[in-house]
């Protein structure tokens, strides 16, 4: 079966966005809902053919707000499964559309298939120790697709139909105000859930991050942290990766003195590679580690950070 | 002000846990779902500092009143548990309806002022009850709050999570819910641990809320453990581990 999927997407994209975008090509026709101004060549270069761009009159973007403006697309253009990316805000718009179409959500997706009529998608759960399939069996399907499950694939298609709707918002939604908004400062390393590389730190950096720093910037990476980095303030709280942050899977994790408690390695065990330096030769992250060293995270990082210098 | 604060019994975090016939297995070492000890802390605090009482609403199995116990002995005035068999593997989104149902119920009583819950519950994580739950409700939703303040007619948060820190509010009646960083629970003492018992404890059923179809929309098709990760390589540094890293790295294509 063709799946007419529909794709919630912000104006301004990255990796994770082409990522969905694919997801969504592998089911069927790609259809997008646009949350700011599209960037119509990039949708189309992903074999986009339409794209509802609803007026959000300045409306802030909160959850419920988007979900009612998708939900105007969706009553309008019936597609048969909609997908978007798994973050928090993914999250509660999947669970008000699923609530209003009286279907359901499938959150933090790591795949996708079309078997005979159904979609089953796979996710991982119980702290990523365990792999399941899911579908959904009535009403609309909504898929929120773990960024770095999928490699995005371009597949240029043909011209992108524009449609500009008017958002119509409910009472429940209207009512939140936005009363201040600081953006996070730049940090130009790519975006935690995003990226290739982490390179994490815990405990054991004794409040130093700047090691952790320079070998994610040496690799390319983000820089992550365990809830007690963050707790401490060694860090910024959006670092956290774990149950209650950030839930990763990039190709490589490291982890500079990180013990490995369960809050932490649910959110990062789908890595690829794991490395692992920790004091602590029983640390339960070297039971994770595809390559650990028993020794100080500090010094161990100098010196990897050095040799990777001179290479 | 009358809230009502929803809670969850989760298999513990640390204990083996596992699936069978696409559900969970509950029952073994159960304990109240830890974000929802935040929410709790969060709704007393309120109910302290405005007045008023705080009703805490659980979902689950018989077990699940072990959770309401604990609510009660950290505060909160009396409790709900919807209990029925037909409710064993439900989804996000009937939890949502069950709850939304309950919720009204308990308003028949005297309005609902501010319904509170965590950011997600440990077993299915998928924290979505929070907006579904608001969805139902009607409500304007607050959530993931790091800071909560409240004036008794609207609430305003602060939300660190995302790529900005932000400042809502929403009049009453709203939704909120609370992360792991908006406050320290509290732990109960013998002498709110005795309090608690004289606590009532209300037990409904699907036929009490007026529900009947309570089948979930998404089913699990399979479930199988992870196969355990190949043992690795782990060596002690003794004065060139930085190096062996390195080169672990540069061999395996990893730079």
């Amino acid at each position: 079966m063709i799946v007419q999927t529909l794709v919630i997407l912000p104006g301004v994209l990255t990796t994770s966005h082409f990522e969905v975008l694919t997801a969504a090509r592998s089911l069927g026709t790609v259809a997008v809902v646009s949350l700011g101004e599209p960037d119509v060549e990039v949708l189309a270069r992903f074999g986009v053919d339409r794209v509802h761009v609803p007026d959000f009159d300045g409306h802030p973007l909160d959850p419920a707000v988007v979900a009612d403006a998708a939900a105007g697309v969706i009553r309008e253009s019936r597609p048969d499964a909609v997908l978007l990316a798994s973050t928090f805000a993914g999250k509660a718009i999947a669970a008000r559309l699923a609530v209003l179409f009286d279907g359901g959500a499938i959150v933090d997706v790591t795949g996708l298939r079309v078997d005979g009529a159904r979609v089953i998608a796979s996710k991982s759960v119980l702290a990523g120790t365990w792999e399941t399939e899911c579908e959904v069996t009535r009403g609309l399907p909504v898929f929120a697709v773990k960024p770095t499950s999928f490699e995005p694939v371009e597949a240029p298609g043909g011209a992108v139909a524009v449609v500009r709707v008017a958002a119509e918002l409910s009472d429940a939604a209207r009512a939140v105000t936005l009363e201040a908004r600081v953006p996070r400062p730049e940090s130009g390393r790519p975006a935690l859930n995003e990226a290739r590389v982490v390179v994490a730190g815990g405990r054991g950096l004794d409040g130093d991050f700047s090691l952790v720093e320079q070998l994610a910037d040496a690799l390319g990476g983000a820089v992550g942290a365990t809830r007690v980095a963050t707790d401490e303030g060694w860090i910024d709280h959006s670092a956290q990766i774990g149950q209650t942050g950030v839930t990763i899977a990039p190709k490589l994790y490291i982890g500079a003195g990180v013990s490995g408690a369960v809050h932490h390695t649910g959110g990062m065990r789908a890595a690829e590679v794991i490395v692992a330096i920790n004091t602590d030769s029983e640390a339960p992250i070297f039971e994770l580690a595809d390559f650990g060293v028993v020794g100080d995270a500090a010094e161990v990082l100098a010196q990897a950070i050095e040799a990777l210098r001179e290479r | 002000m009358k809230i009502v604060v929803c809670v969850k019994q989760v298999p513990d975090i640390q204990s083996e846990r596992s699936i069978a016939d696409g559900r969970m297995v509950r029952g073994q070492d159960d304990v109240l779902n830890e974000l929802d000890e935040n929410a709790l802390e969060a709704a007393v605090t309120l109910a302290e500092d405005l007045g008023g009482t705080v009703t805490a609403l659980t979902m689950g199995p018989e077990g699940a009143g072990d959770a309401l116990r604990r609510a009660l002995q950290m505060g909160a005035d009396d409790a709900v548990h919807v209990c029925d068999d037909r409710l064993a593997g439900a989804d996000a989104v009937v939890t949502a309806r069950v709850l939304g149902a309950a919720v009204r119920r308990i308003a028949g009583d005297g309005p609902v002022d501010l319904v509170v819950t965590g950011m997600a519950t440990m077993d299915g994580l998928t924290s979505m009850v929070p907006t579904a739950l608001a969805t139902v409700l009607g409500l304007p939703a607050v959530t993931l709050a790091a800071e909560v303040e409240c004036d008794g007619s609207t609430v305003r948060i602060t939300r660190t999570i995302g790529e900005a820190t932000e400042v809502y509010s929403a009049p009453l009646p709203a939704l909120l819910s609370v992360t792991d960083q908006a406050n320290e629970p509290r732990i109960p003492n013998f002498r709110t641990m005795m309090a608690a018992k004289k606590k009532p404890i209300a037990t409904w059923d699907l036929g009490d809320l007026g529900l009947d179809d309570v089948t979930p929309a998404v089913a699990v098709v399979r479930a199988a453990p992870r196969p355990p990760r190949p043992a690795g390589t782990i060596i002690t540094d003794t004065g060139d581990g930085g190096r062996r890293l390195a080169a672990y790295l540069l061999e395996n294509r990893l730079v």
